[in-house]
């Protein structure tokens, strides 16, 4: 097998255990953006269009809440801000490739493609087949994601409506958050964007949102700041 | 404007933001900064979008222990802190709200 063949599958591999993860949140998006409204095509596009999970439940949430379309976007993009982060720490390790392969793997670039790839390349550094690595995890998880979102809107159909699926979202996102909840400045971002988004509820256009996230980054920062400024803890 | 219209500058946006830096390197350096605080996001956004959904019922905000989705929400966050088990977590919230809805009815 060739070095390049075998960097893919190493990839692949690596990728496997968040796959079997990813699934039933594929399925669960698929139905869910069937039951908010979405034709059974948009649904199923989206996965390949926008290609981000979070993102792509939020917006299923938003066409159900009937938003205006500048929200929803606006939303999106705050949503996967947290995409330059893996693109600006990733870059180093990419800058040498064609620029079809930078398109190509940034496309590619997902939270569950990201994770196993820094960490295989800061234990290894930059070789020369090294990018195949994160297109095997990024391009089995993309394939994994079509597959099952493409399950969820068959079976979605099927769901009974007393079937509570609304609140696969919230706990969608829980399961999401919480475990990343890791240091104290992380917590109190949490909370206060919570807490601020209850109050803020009915500022027009979800704008309450928006505000929410914004305070939540602040408070997270300026603790953090605040924290490695004492020294230790 | 049309569902397919907002996917499109939702994707190429999302797409902008993940080729960003990686077509940028060195050209900026990224201030430090910015960089801690793009931490911050992931928890803050989708805190704000979770807690309002749990406490907002039909808009009306329900605080009070008739609140299923709440409860079944603060079981959910306790099995994914302790266990940091994503379809765990699914799975507690889900079989919670059942049995709520069961106990106390909606």
């Amino acid at each position: 097998m060739s070095e390049a063949r075998k960097t893919f599958w190493d990839g692949v591999r690596a990728e496997f255990p968040i796959l079997i993860g990813v699934f039933p949140f594929g399925m669960i998006y698929g139905a869910l953006a069937l039951n908010s409204g979405l034709s059974k095509l948009s649904s199923q596009m989206m996965s390949s269009i926008i290609f981000a999970g979070s993102a792509q439940f939020v917006t299923a949430q938003l066409v159900h809440d009937a938003a205006p379309a500048l929200v929803i976007i606006f939303t999106i993009a705050v949503v996967n801000l947290r995409h330059m982060l893996y693109s600006a720490s990733l870059a180093p390790y990419l800058k040498d490739l064609t620029s079809k392969w930078k398109v190509l793997l940034s496309y590619l670039l997902t939270d569950e493609a990201y994770a196993p790839s820094i960490i295989e390349y800061e234990k290894t550094g930059i070789k020369p087949f090294s990018h195949w690595f994160l297109l095997g995890a990024g391009f089995s998880l993309w394939l994994t994601w079509q597959v099952s979102t493409a399950l969820g809107i068959f079976l979605g159909a099927a769901i009974p409506p007393k079937w509570p699926l609304d609140f696969a979202l919230p706990l969608t996102f829980i399961a999401m958050v919480v475990p990343a909840l890791k240091t104290s400045p992380m917590v109190a971002a949490a909370v206060s964007a919570g807490l601020v988004a209850v109050i803020a509820y009915s500022i027009p256009f979800r704008l309450g949102l928006i505000l929410a996230a914004l305070t939540g980054i602040v408070v997270g920062t300026i603790l953090e700041g605040r924290k490695s400024s004492r020294g230790t803890l | 404007m049309n569902i397919w219209l907002i996917m499109l500058v939702g994707g190429l946006i999302t797409f902008g933001m993940r080729y960003s830096f990686i077509f940028l390197f060195g050209k900026f350096e990224i201030p430090e900064t910015m960089r801690k605080a793009l931490h911050y996001v992931p928890p803050a956004v989708l805190s704000a979008i979770t807690v309002p959904a749990l406490v907002y019922q039909t808009n009306h905000l329900d605080l009070s222990l008739g609140n299923t989705q709440l409860l079944a929400g603060i079981v959910a966050i306790l099995v994914a802190w302790y266990t940091k088990n994503t379809l765990l977590t699914i799975l507690a919230g889900m079989v919670a709200l059942l049995l709520l809805q069961l106990f106390i009815g909606t």
